[in-house]
Formats: structure tokens, sequence, C-alpha cells
């Protein structure tokens, strides 16, 4: 159960406004897609549900508790790019997040629960497609492929929440529609709550079930800084929330 | 024709091409040597390639008269075993401190700027401090070689902490790990072959550090053995050995160049 509550939300850097009275509520298993120009906030708006920067004003609540002030296992992250680790094989990727829930201090699982650990992380590959290159070193991997191991890697902790980060903006259009698939059968199967900043619109629509806008509302030609964007439109998406 | 920038040498006329300067140093060296040679036999400055054999044979298989050793390869141990400790500790320093300094706010704060001045204070500055305090012996060496490399190499890697993309450090902290086990599982890792990267840069310094403490105070190695000989004008000598510590130094690079190739793949293709 992840519902999210954002109150009159305000954000800026020393001077500048970036995101102004934000307000939202979004119920669990929601697919938010957020739309908008280049700087209009809607990244910053991801970073502060990551709890990677504090708002200057206002409050996020996830199911009613305040959201924690550092990036936790209850929110998955995938970002455009430097999403895995380059030195570490797919499976190690993946069995990584495993590893930092279980051995405090050594960091790695061994024995017994290492064999464990590799196994949910097998079936995380194979369920994103990449049984085949568990052994791969990401950079041996295609954009794409790449993008499905940072998606496994971030799910395999189930969390709550999942943040995309225009996950498919450097990938071929082709490529695009198998991803769209691949999320949106995780998201049902999941009943996880996303969301998923992109710059193409159809993208927005197809896999929302709602499309924030952002945009200044209030604009000053003599300081382009001076004011925030807003949530403009929320619309419904195409997308449906189904068994 | 195609412009100059764009044309490259083949692999034969590559090799030909790389091999022509140490020609052209050797037979210049050997005609000046001869041409003096003629003028006054007993010339020591330029010897020739018969004196070197002579002197390479007399330092490296025939016994000292005095001490019994074979001088060259007691003189290479002592320096080794110098260069060799002080450029693991150095390494380690660096690894830990360039590690904390990088990703700890707080440990940046306060160990930053005393690093900053420390890598400016010119090392052989305080050499003699090091003999008055540390006394003549391995110590005051080996500490030279630490304190002369290590600043540059902490601050080197802190740096190359800072350029670990933040994205995967945020990931990281989306998979529960703790600040412990983001440096265990991480940073450190990501961090090594930068140290080699770190530790090869730091070779050429280490040398002239060792070199300058024992031609200081020292009873043995290379660098002791270079300036001793000097007093007689033994070219003879001191050109063997120059040659051997730059040997001894390339081959170390190259090593370190190969080892860095064979653990970390990853840190190539990335």
């Amino acid at each position: 159960m992840s519902a999210v509550a954002i109150e009159h939300l305000w954000m800026g850097y020393n001077g500048t406004s970036v995101l102004e009275n934000i307000s939202l509520e979004v119920t669990t298993g929601s697919f938010v897609t957020l739309v908008g120009a280049s700087g209009c906030g809607k990244s910053t708006f991801l970073r502060l549900l990551l709890g990677a920067e504090r708002p200057l004003k206002g409050r996020i609540t996830v199911d009613g508790e305040p959201l924690p002030a550092e990036p936790g296992p209850d929110r998955g992250i995938v970002f455009q790019r430097y999403s895995v680790f380059p030195h570490l094989t797919c499976l190690e990727n993946v069995v990584l997040g495993l590893d930092f829930q279980a051995a405090p201090w050594t960091g790695r699982l061994f024995g017994q629960k290492r064999r464990e650990a590799l196994a949910r992380a097998e079936a995380m590959l194979a369920a994103v497609g990449l049984d085949g290159v568990a052994d791969a070193l990401p950079s041996s991997l295609s954009g794409g492929m790449q993008q499905r191991l940072a998606i496994a890697q971030a799910l395999v902790l189930e969390p709550g929440i999942l943040l995309l980060d225009e996950p498919f903006g450097a990938l071929d259009p082709g490529i695009r529609l198998d991803m769209h698939a691949l999320v949106t059968r995780l998201w049902r199967e999941r009943g996880m709550t996303v969301f998923m900043v992109t710059h193409d619109i159809s993208e927005a629509f197809k896999l929302g079930t709602r499309v924030l806008t952002f945009d200044k509302v209030r604009r000053d030609p003599q300081a382009p800084d001076a004011y925030g964007a807003r949530i403009t439109y929320d619309l419904p998406g195409y997308n449906r929330q189904e068994g | 024709m195609r412009r100059l920038i764009n044309r490259e040498p083949g692999r034969l006329l590559g090799f030909v091409l790389a091999a022509l300067p140490f020609v052209l140093l050797v037979v210049i060296y050997l005609a000046a040597s001869e041409a003096r040679l003629g003028l006054n036999p007993d010339d020591k400055l330029l010897p020739s390639p018969a004196a070197f054999m002579d002197a390479i044979h007399r330092m490296a298989f025939v016994e000292d008269q005095r001490s019994g050793d074979l001088l060259l390869w007691k003189d290479t141990a002592a320096s080794l075993q110098r260069l060799l400790s002080g450029l693991a500790i150095a390494a380690a320093l660096a690894l830990s401190l360039g590690t904390l300094i990088g990703a700890i706010p707080y440990v940046r704060t306060t160990l930053g700027p005393i690093i900053a001045v420390i890598a400016m204070i010119p090392p052989l500055a305080i050499l003699p401090i090091l003999f008055i305090t540390l006394g003549l012996g391995e110590v005051a060496k080996v500490a030279l070689i630490v304190l002369g490399v290590t600043p540059v190499m902490v601050r080197d890697l802190a740096f190359r902490v800072a350029e670990i993309p933040n994205e995967l450090i945020l990931k990281a902290q989306t998979l529960g790990a703790s600040t412990w086990q983001l440096l265990l599982r991480v940073v450190l890792p990501m961090l090594l072959p930068k140290l080699i990267r770190a530790v090869r840069l730091a070779l050429g310094p280490a040398w002239l550090f060792l070199i300058a403490a024992e031609a200081i105070a020292s009873t043995e190695g290379l660098g002791y053995r270079v300036f001793l000989v000097r007093r007689f004008l033994a070219m003879d000598v001191i050109l063997p050995y120059v040659a051997w510590i730059t040997l001894l130094a390339f081959t170390m690079d190259w090593l370190l160049g190969r080892l860095n190739r064979r653990l970390f793949a990853w840190s190539e293709r990335a």
C-alpha cells in the first residue's frame, strides 16, 4: 500500500523558484506520468519523492507517514543513465539489494542465504527477460538491456513506489515499445505506485493512469526564475489498473 | 593527400619510428665517446661500451673486496624494499583517506584543508626533520616516500570518488545500503582501478624521494651508490645504474598497467 499525499510543496534554490504550491493526492497503484518542458521542475519533483532533496515548504506523506529524509528501499528508482553498477555482473547488480538487506557488516551474503538470494535475483532477471546474460557486465549490454537490468535491480526489494526518471529517453523507438509492455506488466503484477518523468507526451498518456503537466503559471520577463512551476493539467491517462 | 592529423603509421613503420630516437641516442653517444677517447684514452666522462661491460660485470657478478657482497643486487634489494614499503603504506593511506574524504562530507570538511596544505609542503624540505626525529635508518627514508606521494594520491582519489555518478550513490541508497555498505560494495571497488593508476603516477616521485634520501644518508641502495661513485667521476658505473633504475621503474609501471587490465576489465570498457 503506497498512497502518496503532497501538501503545499514549494521548492527552489537560493533565490530561484522551481516548484510552487504543489498539492496532490495519489492513490495506491496509480501510474502517474509527469510531463512538461525542460527545466520545468518535473525531475526536481521526482528527486523530492526520492528523498534526495528536501522541500523548502510543504510536506510529502506516504500512507499518512512523513516521507523519510533520505532515499530508502521503499522507493525504487531507475534513471536515464548510470542506473546500474559497472563493476558488478548483471546477477550481482540484482542481488546487491538483497545483500544490503541481510548482511549489514559484510555487505554480501554467504552460503545457503546467498544461494537463496541468487535464486531470487535470477527469477527477477527472468521477469525482465535477462535470464541469458546473468554473468555479463552491464557495459556489454545494449541500452535497452541495461534499463531492463536497472528495473530488475530496483524491483528486487519489492518497493511500494517506483520512480522512473526518463528511463526510456535514450532508447530506440522499437525498444521503447518493448519496455512499455514490460513496465506495464510489472506494474500490474506488483500493484506498485509508479511516478514516471518523460518528455514524450504520447508515452505519458499510453502508460499513465494519470498525466500531470508541469508549467509556470506566472512569468516575470525581468526575472525568469522568480516563479516556479505548478501542475497545470491533471488528466486521466489511457492505462487502466487491472487485476 | 589526406591531412596530417588523419594519417597514421602502420605497424612496422610505427615500430621503426618508435625505435628511431633510441637508436639515434646510442649512435650520438658512441660517436661522442669515441671522439673524446680518441683525444684522451683516460677520459672518464663518456666511457666506451667495453668500460660499461667491465663496470657492470664488476658491480653485478664480482664480490666486493671489502664487504664480499654483489653490490648491484644488494643495492637493488635495499632500494626496492624501501620503495615498495613506502608505496604500499601510501596506497593504503590514500585509499582509506581518499574514500572517506570523497564520500563523507564531515570528513571532507575536517581533513580536506589540512591535506591540501600538507600537499604543498616540499617533502625534501622536511627531510632534515625526518632524519632528526626518526634517525638515519630505514624508517626516515620510507617516511619521506610516504610523505612525498600520499597527499597527492589522497586528493586524487577523493576527486575520483566525487566523479562516481550521483545516480549510483542514490541507487545504492534505494537498495537499502548503509554508509558502510555503500563504501564497501560501491565506492571501494569502483576506486581500486583508480588507486592502481594513482600508484603508477606516483612511481616517478617515489623514486625521486628514494634516491634523494639515499644520497644523503645511507650505506647501501641504488641512489647511495650513484652518489658515492660520483666522487670518482665513475660514469661507467653511474650510467648503467641509471639505466637499471629506469628499467625497474618502467617494469613496475608496465606490470601495474597489466594488473589493472586483468583485474578490472569493467573499468576499461565503461
